[in-house]
């Protein structure tokens, strides 16, 4: 590390000159050397899931460059203008003043269509980067004390994320587009009591009016754009200030971390990284279509094409619309669509509210208020695993219901039929799915116990004098032993007493029965890691890590058989 | 929760005398908390792994691979950066190869390579040649030392008492009461972003249909008005009222402003005829004319407009989210997501032949809102 200090004091060429000039002009009015000098050396673990959220930084970056270029030429206006430009198929067409500045864009401005299709891949990149980012924090525990507030902050920007993206190819006023504005509003105005006034207010009048665009513009290119650079830096000074999480493994503790520097490693790395995410976005642009917005035509609210689809982050929504049925209410006069309100508002709500609050909601039925910087494995928190992936099957459902038409087509299905199966299986297969997940991770727990208690399995066939054939085990490293053994178990919270030291009827809460049992849930289903004395004993049977005698193996196969049987048979609280 | 150790604090733990005793860690817990049964691993920590030199640390040679091979790739990307102003003024806009605009794919390959080598480079360059020696930073817990808490609590009661905001209570409760209230222009200011809705939503070009003013039913690309013999039975026209383009009778509607793309996403229908056999029900009596029928084309759901009529069935499907309408059966939904009928208009036909509305909607067209009814 002192090298990195002392290196520009020992060369004395030009070049070093000139940054300590420039450096000793800095530090004698900002006085950063102390806090420079610190953070250059800070020290960043490496995993290749580290970079997910790296991805999601670079990509809006680069929605900021190309979406600067792209405002340069575009005219958020719906005056209705005649297109005459060179895209022959539109010429003598009225559109708005927005989707002809697009076209233009497109076709007229050298590097327009690049830049515009920089922007459009880089936004589907930049959600899809931030999904995949919080997928890894949640499956790893990264959420947990003292991280839940970038947590918040993490779903705050999916939100945002999601909020600019619709915005953005909603200011193009073509026939996709519009469309996709349509159905907003239609979600606006199910809004019980002011739904109506909102939807006035947002459009400046009836639906479509002349103000959308402009409006829309200014939310997608200054509003949301600055909250999002808010967060960001925010996020960013929390990563910074707490230290990155580590994968779990030997010499790895919550109380250090293990990496490499940020100067010069980690500038290169990363630094680089941005350029490659900027290249891959470029390269995608050159040479894969998207939105082709010459295609849809200008907007009509009296027309639609067959096999709309909105963006991919907007698709889960659109799929709850359709698979929800046609219920509504009417009560004392009013109308309550409940078809568009469910669908549209309260799952749309839920989601991003429970999402937000998963930490706080896990910690409460954990009691698990401890600091962590070493990260879980999934498999060693099952219960929060499967709740995971329930969601992502949820959600998944749901985005595949968003192409039921275009799935219909393809295997030449009915679409009723399909969605009537969408309908199920969005119920049924998060459920199975939690089911499932819980005992693939308590399976994995098996074989990590397994293998740390007789070592892992070489493919050598032993045949023993008696005839019995039989697989040699080798030990594990003491390295490996650590990392599968190093994690926290819990059992689940004792019972409440039914009456305290007096023999007076105990008193207890929902709240704390609610619990209770939530705790037997959570913690109820896991295989007890195996402990010092099993290993030790174990280790004995095997003399050592080498030379272990057949008997002694033969008898320590049936005895951790026996042990994972009764262990699969316990739960962890009530058997210890 | 304190009386327990941190989980991997302390340095490794080589005692089993150390280990909480589950039961025992279990009594001394809060009812509120879990407990935790086991916090360190089967084996003392063994510590980092030792480091491994790369065959660029030991091989001279293959150092100066890696140096070449970073060296390549920063030039390389020079060369496309040089190729893209060149691709830039070199290739018109309309040139095409294997049917894909050249003129974008150029400017795409040569700055995506650009800037993807810059990346390369870098990474390689770190990789191969950076020190990949693992080092070793320690964590200070998240918290505040107790004195630096209470020092900032007393500072705090200080500068509290020092202003007097506890004691003056006239100036604290008329100052919350201002700064409560200055968020009401914010709100205020947006009043005239939209107009109040009225009967808006209630309201299309169609309501000008009255007895004695019938409206007549126009093509809504051509705006020629329909006539019955110009509809086969298994055809659907989308069409418009005539005052929305004009006619003898009307102004039509003004083509500066939205005036127009308003109409469209509400006075939009659709016009089918079939045998009158096959009309099951309708939602006023002898509604059609002929056979021919004329419903709203916005669909109850969330406002798309419905185009996707199979004529043999009579169903008519919206493509946004595939609900599905029985036009042989007043417009009834058969399936998917929307909950109401499209409205139906009553035909008629006037003196001149032509195909007219003779009364307005009975009601709204388009998705719900609250104060429908």
């Amino acid at each position: 590390m002192s090298s990195n200090t002392t290196s520009v004091t020992r060369s004395a060429g030009p070049g070093a000159k000139a940054v300590k000039g420039v450096s000793t002009w800095v530090d004698e009015r900002v006085a950063p050397a102390k806090f420079l000098r610190k953070n250059l050396a800070k020290v960043f673990p490496d995993h290749w899931s580290f970079m997910l959220g790296e991805i999601a930084l670079y990509s809006f970056i680069i929605l900021l460059l190309s979406g600067t270029f792209l405002a340069l030429f575009f005219k958020p206006s719906m005056v209705e203008v005649v297109y005459e430009g060179s895209y022959i198929p539109l010429r003598g067409s009225s559109m708005s003043e927005a989707y002809a500045s697009a076209l233009e864009i497109s076709f007229e401005v050298r590097g327009g269509l690049l830049m515009r299709q920089v922007h459009h891949w880089a936004a589907l990149l930049f959600l899809s980067a931030m999904a995949v980012h919080m997928l890894r924090i949640f499956f790893t525990g990264a959420f947990r004390r003292p991280r839940e507030i970038n947590w918040v902050i993490g779903v705050l920007l999916f939100l945002m994320g999601f909020l600019n993206g619709f915005t953005g190819y909603s200011v193009v006023d073509d026939l996709l587009s519009g469309t996709g504005l349509r159905i907003a509003q239609g979600i606006m105005l199910s809004i019980p009591v002011v739904g109506t006034y909102i939807s006035f207010l947002v459009f400046g009048g009836e639906y479509p009016g002349d103000d959308i665009v402009a409006r829309l513009y200014t939310v997608h290119i200054l509003l949301v754009p600055g909250v999002i650079l808010a967060l960001i830096t925010v996020h960013l000074m929390l990563v910074f200030y707490q230290k990155h999480t580590q994968f779990p493994g030997a010499g790895r503790t919550d109380k250090n971390v293990v990496g490499y520097p940020f100067f010069p490693v980690y500038t290169a790395k990363a630094g680089g990284f941005f350029f490659i995410v900027f290249g891959v976005t470029t390269l995608l642009a050159g040479l894969v279509q998207i939105n082709p917005i010459w295609l849809y035509g200008p907007y009509d609210p009296a027309i639609v094409s067959a096999g709309t689809q909105p963006d991919w982050y907007v698709g889960w929504l659109d799929g709850a619309l359709r698979i929800f049925p046609g219920v509504e209410t009417r009560i004392f006069g009013f109308t309550l669509p409940w078809n568009v309100i469910f669908p549209g508002l309260v799952m749309m709500g839920a989601f991003y509210t429970l999402a937000a609050l998963y930490p706080f909601l896990e910690q409460w039925v954990t009691g698990d208020k401890r600091e962590h910087h070493v990260l879980d494995r999934p498999r060693n928190a099952p219960t929060r695993t499967a709740v995971g992936t329930a969601v992502m099957a949820f959600y998944g459902i749901l985005w595949l219901a968003a192409a039921n038409d275009v799935i219909a087509d393809w295997f030449e299905l009915s679409s009723a039929q399909l969605t009537r199966t969408f309908r199920l299986t969005v119920i049924v297969v998060p459920v199975l799915v939690f089911i499932l997940t819980r005992r693939i991770c308590v399976g994995l727990q098996r074989r990590d116990r397994d293998r740390v208690l007789h070592g892992r399995e070489t493919g050598i066939i032993k045949r023993l004098p008696h005839g019995e054939f039989m697989e040699v085990h080798e030990p594990i490293s003491e390295r490996e032993i650590y990392e599968l053994t190093q994690h926290d178990q819990y059992a689940p919270l004792p019972a409440l007493p039914a009456s305290d030291h007096n023999g007076v009827a105990a008193r207890s809460s929902i709240g704390s029965r609610a619990r209770v049992r939530l705790s037997g849930w959570y913690y109820g289903t896991q295989i007890p890691k195996p402990t010092r004395a099993e290993v030790e004993a174990a280790w004995a049977h095997h003399g050592g890590l080498d030379g272990a005698t057949h008997e002694a193996e033969i008898e320590h196969e049936e005895r951790a058989a026996a042990e994972i049987e009764a262990a699969d048979q316990g739960e962890l609280g009530t058997r210890r | 929760m304190t009386d327990l150790p941190e989980s991997g604090g302390a340095p490794p733990r080589r005692d089993l005398a150390h280990r909480i005793d589950p039961a025992q860690a279990g009594s001394h817990l809060p009812d509120s908390s879990a407990a935790l049964v086991e916090s360190y691993g089967a084996v003392p920590d063994p510590g980092l792994a030792p480091h491994e030199h790369r065959r660029a640390d030991v091989d001279p040679a293959a150092e100066r691979r890696a140096e070449r091979q970073v060296t390549a790739m920063f030039g390389l990307s020079a060369l496309a950066t040089v190729g893209f102003v060149v691709a830039f003024f070199a290739v018109p806009d309309d040139a095409a190869v294997l049917g894909i605009g050249a003129q974008n794919a150029a400017l795409g390959v040569t700055l995506g390579v650009a800037l993807f080598l810059i990346g390369a480079g870098a990474i390689q360059w770190a990789k191969k040649l950076m020190p990949d020696v693992e080092i070793v930073e320690d964590r200070k817990p998240m918290r505040s030392t107790d004195e630096a808490r209470a020092e900032l609590v007393a500072t705090f009661q200080e500068g509290s008492e020092d202003s007097g905001f506890g004691r003056r209570t006239l100036i604290r409760g008329s100052l919350l009461g201002a700064l409560g209230l200055i968020g009401l222009p914010a709100v205020v200011l947006l009043r005239d972003l939209g107009p109040d809705p009225g009967s808006a939503l209630s309201t299309t070009l169609w309501d000008d249909a009255a007895e004695g003013m019938p409206l007549r039913i126009v093509n809504d690309v051509t705006f020629t008005p329909l006539r019955p013999e110009d509809l086969e039975v298994g055809t659907l026209v989308n069409a418009i009222p005539e005052n929305f383009e004009g006619s003898e009778r009307y102004d039509g509607l003004p083509h500066e402003g939205p005036a127009r793309i308003n109409a469209r996403s509400h006075s939009a229908v659709i016009v089918v005829r079939m045998s009158p056999e096959e009309i099951r029900s309708q939602q006023g009596e002898n509604w059609d004319h002929e056979g021919i029928l004329c419903f709203s084309k916005i669909c109850t759901h969330v406002g798309c407009p419905i185009n996707l009529y199979e004529h043999r069935t009579h169903h008519l499907l919206c493509p946004c989210h595939q609900s599905t309408y029985d036009l042989s059966d007043a417009a009834n939904v058969i399936f998917g997501p929307a909950a109401r009928h499209l409205p139906q208009l009553p035909l008629g036909i006037d003196d001149e032949g032509y195909l007219i509305a003779r009364q307005p909607f009975a009601e709204a067209v388009g998705p719900s809102f609250w104060e429908r009814g």
